[in-house]
């Protein structure tokens, strides 16, 4: 079996990497790339702990092929926070200790931060049905989703701040 | 366990303790740069991969690895051939982790090999010739103690103590003695007081039920992985995900006959254990690998192994008899507990029994626990262990009497509940504890006065756990410009790092992000026993808090030498040294950046210490309340409400107090919902992953209401209980009695799924 070649966009870097072509992305991100902040919980989809984005879609890396990415863009955990600059996601996780062990955390800030670019104002049900692809054992969900809808109504805040701001600048010109 | 009161709570007024601060490894944990235990390697690191036996019961009479020894890229293979052969105590775990002349369950590892990578040693495990002889095999734990059930040891129990338990597990079952000499019945327990004879006697009513539960597993994430390295001089190091480093360090040194200080093992850190790594698995099998191969050996378990292969829990089969008087008094309690703990001794009956009536104040009380052997994987301790199912069945009952006696079933806890100075059924007296306080606040919350509508039941339940201290070593390192660093050996499953600092910022009376936390490998630090039994934030707590105040004396010696007068005129004070009295002069106070800053020219470095097996965990009561609806047309049960009220003694870290509180509830409304081992008429487990043992999701519960009530424990400087285990003992009986009260029938079988819910329905209209 010999090895495919693949180029594709990982966290806006490009990057090229070979992988036989029955490794799933997920062990191509662990193991040939190093980057470990993608877990394995089951390989099999079935716990959301390999959450990556394809393209902006929510995907399981362990069902993609590692093959399968080259010429898209893939965004994983390690991309989330800006240099030191955490995501309001992941400040607002740890300030409602929003996990405990965390080997479940990066899926599911990958999978809120998708959820969120979507919706920013989702319902508690909403929040609760985006996730029900991710498993966490210990923290029975609670302060996770209140992690997530309290990092919406601030992200709609900032959101609404920045449009009064553009609509000030466009009042301004107007006026101009 | 000792509830001997001794110490006082000498602090009552707290400045960090009782905070939710940030976590010391939380950005670790968000930005996905924390190591667990799959996520190291070494330089020529080979991949290990397990040969699993496919069958329950069979006896091994050949293993040809020839062909995948000869399979280019193949470094090392190995079978109990490889492992020594000990006749102890350890014997059965060395036997769990490699079978020798037989496989005793479906998955039971029989031969590992060690390749340069996954593809390679996928390969070479489908080259290894394993001839089996299928053996019959028994995987219910009532089958299991029939006198014509297949042994799952045969000869094992031949002696006089094994004869005893056969004969009175067959009496107490009203069937004729057996003659054979065998059984898969290894241990019986008997705890209880007074006359039960004479105690059903006398009441009113009598609620009798028998009670099944299934298997269920932790279902911790994260996969059991390790990475093993040793050298060709016998040394050795192991990287891996486990509750108790130092255990597993003396267990694979033992397993290996290897000295404990040639091995050196770290803890990654770990994502959920729950009691399922408290024992060794993979990691006495990749160092065996690594030795024979000489390179670095990663062994990472799929989810499919890890169902079929580590260590779930039990299942039982029991039966309870309580009887009351008219106003509610309990006056005599009985139950036989049957549980299940795999192919070997060990399921936590013992625990089940004893805690199974120890919320209430019993005259008469008499519980009969047996331990029993099956074709299934051995299990290993999940949160609480043994507590849930007999919780399940004795709460069942008292909800079903409060129904009897048309009484409110807090009201009627409260009547029987147990306090302090009640000897409880299982031995000991108790001191200080706090259920009567979970039951106040339970009736006084919001959810109890909710209205209920069509379909829709509320269920009651309480519940307790001892709580555990045991061999604990703290070390303080103070830095030189005043922060600490604090090393403990166990394992944060949870937060217990946060807790850690918090307790040593308070003692010394410094910022809590002054104090830096880590958990130290077995080389940097005394024993600590496993992160079990509720223990951490107890008894490292009690050790990180004598710890600091060894530190405080020093920096005060320290002080008193600058100020030239004696150690005792020092005092240590809100971050600093200060002079006693006025008698003992008049010096501005000395901060612990000043001391600190000072130490090499005072005498060196500054540290403080503390090693105890300590005592003193008070134990921690709940009471959980919870509304659910039942859909009549399907049999699906929604969760409408969940309320958790516990005793956490002192909560040094509220919002992680609250998500243990969370945690076990919601792990508990899997257990009594949904989540159960399926084994086929082979013996075979069916469904091996998390598609078809299906854990909660988000969207299957809601918020999980909270009350911490604090009874302080007298053997804890700050007071704390342990409260990670008591969470899941009430919610299987809560929810059952929910559940129960909901359709009008006594759910008596776990899991409570929607095929068992709709034939309760159709018994009950039949």
């Amino acid at each position: 079996m010999s090895n495919i070649h693949v180029t594709t966009t990982i966290n806006g870097d490009e990057t090229e990497y070979v992988c036989r072509p029955d490794e799933s992305l997920l062990d191509v991100l662990r193991d040939r790339l190093g980057m470990s902040g993608t877990k394995e919980g089951c390989g099999t989809g079935d716990c959301g702990a390999c959450s990556v984005t394809l393209d902006g879609r929510l995907v399981c890396s362990c069902l993609v092929m590692g093959a399968e990415v080259d010429g898209h863009k893939v965004e994983t955990i390690e991309g989330m926070a800006d240099g030191e600059d955490l995501h309001p996601l992941q400040q607002k996780f740890l300030e409602h200790a929003a996990l405990q062990c965390g080997i479940c955390t990066p899926g599911f800030l990958v999978a809120a931060q998708s959820l969120l670019e979507r919706n920013l104002d989702p319902t508690e049900t909403e929040v609760r049905y985006w996730l029900a692809g991710n498993l966490c054992r210990c923290t029975g969900y609670d302060k996770i989703v209140r992690a997530v809808l309290d990092t919406a109504k601030d992200m709609r805040k900032v959101a609404k701040k920045s449009s009064a701001k553009k609509t000030a600048k466009k009042g301004a010109r107007h006026a101009a | 366990m000792p509830l001997d009161a001794k110490t006082s709570n000498d602090k009552k007024a707290f400045k960090s303790v009782g905070t939710s601060p940030i976590r010391p490894d939380g950005i670790d944990k968000v930005t996905g740069r924390a190591r667990f235990g799959a996520d190291m390697s070494a330089p020529g690191m080979l991949v290990g991969r397990i040969l699993r036996s496919p069958h329950a019961h069979a006896k091994i009479k050949s293993i040809d690895t020839s062909k995948a020894e000869a399979l280019p890229g193949v470094k090392a293979v190995i079978t109990s051939a490889d492992l020594p052969k000990y006749k102890d105590a350890d014997e059965d775990i060395l036997i769990n982790i490699m079978a020798r002349d037989r496989a005793l369950y479906d998955g039971h590892t029989v031969a590992a090999v060690a390749a340069i990578d996954a593809a390679v040693a996928k390969k070479a495990l489908k080259l290894i010739k394993v001839d089996y002889e299928i053996m019959p095999h028994v995987t219910d734990v009532d089958l299991a103690m029939l006198p014509n059930a297949p042994l799952v040891h045969p000869g094992r129990y031949d002696g006089m103590a094994e004869n005893e338990h056969l004969a009175l597990a067959l009496q107490e079952q009203g069937k004729a003695k057996s003659k054979r000499k065998s059984t898969n019945i290894v241990s019986r327990y008997d705890f209880g007081h007074g006359d039960v004879k004479k105690g059903f006697k006398q009441a009113d009513v009598i609620v009798e039920h028998e009670f099944t539960t299934e298997a269920t597993h932790q279902g911790y994430i994260e996969p059991h992985a390790c990475l093993a390295n040793v050298s060709s001089d016998g040394s050795g190091e192991l990287w891996v995900c486990t509750q108790g480093h130092f255990m597993v360090r003396d267990v694979c040194a033992a397993l290996l006959g290897m000295d404990v200080s040639s091995l050196r093992v770290t803890p990654s850190e770990i994502g959920g254990g729950f009691g399922g790594k408290t024992t060794v698995f993979i990691e006495p099998v990749a160092l065996a690998l690594s030795r024979k191969a000489g390179r670095p050996v990663k062994v990472v378990m799929s989810r499919e192994e890890v169902f079929r292969a580590t260590g779930p829990t039990a299942s039982s089969s029991i039966k309870v008899r309580l009887g009351a008087k008219k106003d509610g008094r309990f006056v005599a309690a009985e139950a036989v507990l049957k549980y299940q703990g795999g192919a070997f001794p060990g399921s936590p009956v013992e625990m089940g029994a004893m805690t199974a009536f120890a919320c209430y104040d019993l005259a008469n009380v008499k519980i009969v626990g047996y331990d029993v052997v099956t074709n299934r994987p051995k299990q290993a301790a999940y949160r609480a262990p043994g507590a849930p199912m007999s919780a399940f069945a004795v709460e069942g009952c008292v909800g079903e009497l409060a129904e009897k006696l048309g009484m409110d079933p807090i009201e009627l806890r409260k009547k029987n509940a147990a306090v302090e100075g009640t000897k409880s059924s299982y031995g000991p007296t108790f001191g200080p504890i706090g259920l009567v306080e979970t039951l106040d606040a339970a009736k006084k919350h919001k959810n109890y006065k909710a209205k209920l509508g069509k379909n829709q039941g509320r269920g009651v339940a309480s519940g307790f756990w001892f709580n555990f201290g045991g061999n604990t070593c703290v070390n303080i390192n103070l830095n030189v410009d005043g922060t600490l660093a604090l090393a403990v050996g166990t394992p944060d499953i949870g937060g217990s790092r946060a807790s850690m600092c918090l307790m040593a910022a308070e003692e010394l009376g410094i910022p809590y992000d002054d104090v830096r936390a880590i958990v130290a490998d077995t080389s940097s630090l005394g024993y600590n026993d496993v992160t079990d039994g509720s223990r951490v934030t107890f008894a490292s707590g009690l050790a990180t808090i004598n710890a600091a105040r060894d530190c405080a004396a020093k920096l005060c010696k320290r002080a008193a030498q600058i100020w030239d007068i004696p150690a005792d005129a020092v005092k240590w004070e809100n971050g600093a040294a200060h002079p006693a009295g006025a008698n003992a002069g008049d010096f501005p106070p000395l901060s612990i950046k000043e001391l600190a800053g000072q130490a090499h020219s005072t005498g060196g470095p500054i540290a403080g210490h503390y090693e105890v097996n300590a005592d003193g965990a008070g134990p921690s009561f709940a009471t959980h309340v919870v509304d659910v609806e039942v859909d009549p047309e399907t049999g699906a049960t929604k969760v409408l409400r969940y309320l958790v009220v516990q005793d956490a003694g002192k909560a040094v870290h509220r919002a992680y107090v609250e998500g243990q509180f969370q945690g076990g509830a919601v792990q508990g409304i899997g257990w009594v919902l949904n989540e159960e081992y399926i084994y086929g008429e082979d013996g075979r487990l069916q469904n091996a992953g998390f598609l078809d043992y299906r854990i909660p999701v988000c969207s299957d519960v809601p918020m999980i209401d909270t009350v911490i009530v604090e009874v302080p424990n007298p053997g804890h400087p700050y007071g704390v209980r342990g409260v990670g285990e008591t969470s899941i003992v009430p919610p299987l009986a809560a929810v059952a009695n929910a559940v129960s009260a909901a359709i009008g029938v006594r759910a008596t079988t776990l899991p409570m799924s929607p095929p068992r819910i709709l034939e309760a329905l159709k018994s009950k209209s039949a």
